[in-house]
């Protein structure tokens, strides 16, 4: 090839050869499914079709799946609120214990950068569901400090459970930010007299807030999923009202398909456009290279 | 052996730390049977959404735009979703409406069972973000290397296998490792269904013994060491199918 010919390719390639490129996360965008209003039409269309269809096929006497599921709707809707002010709250809990986490993991001491580095590894590899139990079973239901007694309900108890996956997890997104960091700002702020703290405050947090906000809002949108958790332990969050709706309406089977896929829309509606979000920001941060 | 049983009876009743699953015959099988179960729930999961993930990577480089809407559609529906109110959706909605088949004592039977759809539905979640974690894999795949293949007369199908794929796998096994732990972890979910693995057996021990503190750190260490065990195989793999000169 000569040297024209080469100046008429439009982007100049580095080299001819074959070389395995590194692992682009945005090249195509992964959420190519871009919903529009239409699609919100349409999915309405399906669930209009399907619930007719299904009242169809049931007798007259009893109501429609239409009525039975908007008759409910207010009250799984605040359900789903409930599930979001739990995720909402041990997701703040989660956040502050496990940045304070991530932290002691690059503390310069040994004895605290490994027993946190275990702490997090231990709540990281065990599964959401069993903590979750641990802090349903294990956790007092109430507290006497100084002869007052402070009831200990069971969505607090479940906002712990949720929180401690969530802390080790914020402790190690905290833990890679700081590490992504070139060692570079370390030194620098070195050489302008900062102490360690300072340096950890002013320069190195600031900056790592930014590469830690995909990571964490993914999390943010795992952590909402998990919440529905917290039916198998009994609070009453939407899956559990799910449940007594079913019941309410005598166990009709043909309601299960319904219920449950507007448990799955709910859900789906709240996390679709936080994990859009969450591309986006990752595009938008992504070191130009 | 009885040494061991008659030292934990002795443990109990000096200390009053119960471990009945060590002692006591009953609860031992019903805890080895559990363990085994998750094992092959997770295995089984592996395996099958490994499979979803690499034929649906295959599926999003098709041509068809609706191939790829419908693999995509597939994949945020998943990844947005519930994986328990997904589970609870195939064993109790679709579980519902298949055919009921009858059983060899003549009672009748729904025709897959809690463990069925837990394979199931567990697979088509983790599959959903293998998917992605291949189709990263696949783009890092240099063009010219498939445009060599295409020269030499490969098929579309004999691409993948032979060359992309094998690439791919290098480049994605770290999201790959991570997403199976999660899996594995995912498993626990069967639990709600009565899937008797190993958090539900330990569940049925410890409202029979009244010993919650004792199963609850026991199974927080046996997922420990079940993920252990997963990542350090993940991790030899790793250094196995290590491309030299290519990553740190």
């Amino acid at each position: 090839m000569t040297q024209r010919s080469r100046s008429h390719d439009a982007p100049p390639k580095k080299t001819d050869m074959a070389v395995m490129l590194p692992v682009k996360r945005k090249a195509h965008d992964p959420f190519r499914l871009k919903l529009t209003p239409w699609h919100g039409v349409f999915l309405a269309l399906v669930c209009i079709f399907t619930t007719s269809y299904g009242y169809a096929t049931t007798a007259p006497e009893v109501d429609s799946i239409r009525t039975v599921m908007l008759r409910w709707m207010p009250l799984l809707l605040e359900g789903f609120l409930f599930n979001i002010l739990i995720s909402i709250l041990s997701m703040a809990v989660g956040t502050a214990v496990g940045t304070m986490l991530g932290l002691a993991q690059i503390s310069l001491m040994p004895p605290i950068r490994h027993s946190s580095w275990f702490v997090t590894q231990f709540f990281r590899n065990a599964p959401w569901l069993v903590l979750l139990f641990f802090a349903m079973y294990l956790l007092p239901f109430e507290f006497t400090i100084a002869g007052v007694t402070i009831p200990f309900p069971d969505w607090i108890k479940a906002i712990i459970g949720l929180s401690l996956p969530v802390m080790a997890n914020v402790s190690e997104i905290v833990r890679g930010a700081v590490l992504s960091l070139p060692s570079g700002q370390w030194e620098a702020a070195e050489s302008l007299a900062y102490t360690r703290r300072q340096t950890l405050w002013l320069i190195i947090l600031p900056q790592c807030v930014k590469r830690m906000l995909p990571p964490w809002m993914n999390l943010y949108s795992i952590l909402t999923m998990a919440t529905v958790l917290a039916s198998i332990v009994g609070v009453s969050e939407v899956m559990t009202l799910a449940g007594r709706v079913l019941a309410a309406e005598d166990g009709r089977t043909d309601l299960l398909a319904p219920l449950y896929s507007f448990v799955l829309f709910l859900f789906f509606v709240y996390c679709y456009p936080i994990a859009r979000w969450t591309v986006y920001l990752e595009s938008k941060f992504a070191v130009k290279g | 052996m009885e040494l061991v049983y008659e030292w934990f009876r002795e443990l109990y009743q000096t200390t009053g730390i119960n471990l009945p699953f060590i002692y006591d015959s009953y609860d031992r099988g019903r805890l080895i049977d559990g363990f085994l179960t998750t094992v092959e729930l997770s295995l089984i999961c592996l395996f099958f959404s490994v499979v979803i993930g690499i034929i649906g990577a295959w599926l999003q480089g098709s041509s068809f735009t609706w191939t790829r809407r419908i693999v995509n559609g597939y994949i945020q529906l998943f990844r947005n979703t519930p994986p328990l109110v997904q589970l609870y959706f195939f064993y109790f909605a679709i579980g519902s409406m298949l055919p009921r088949v009858e059983t060899e004592w003549g009672g009748q039977a729904p025709m897959l069972g809690s463990f069925a759809w837990a394979v199931i539905s567990l697979s088509f979640f983790a599959g959903a973000f293998n998917v992605e974690i291949f189709r990263s894999g696949i783009e890092a795949v240099p063009k010219s290397t498939v445009e060599a293949a295409e020269s030499l007369g490969f098929s579309r199908f004999q691409i993948y296998r032979d060359v992309t794929l094998p690439l791919a796998i290098r480049v994605v096994l770290p999201s790959l490792n991570n997403n199976l732990v999660n899996l594995v972890k995912t498993t626990t979910l069967a639990y709600a269904i009565a899937v008797p693995e190993m958090l539900y057996e330990s569940a049925q021990i410890w409202s029979d013994n009244v010993n919650v503190p004792e199963m609850m750190i026991f199974l927080l260490i046996a997922y420990f060491v079940l993920v252990g065990i997963l990542v350090w195989g993940m991790n030899r793999w790793e250094r196995a199918l290590k491309i030299p000169g290519f990553g740190s």
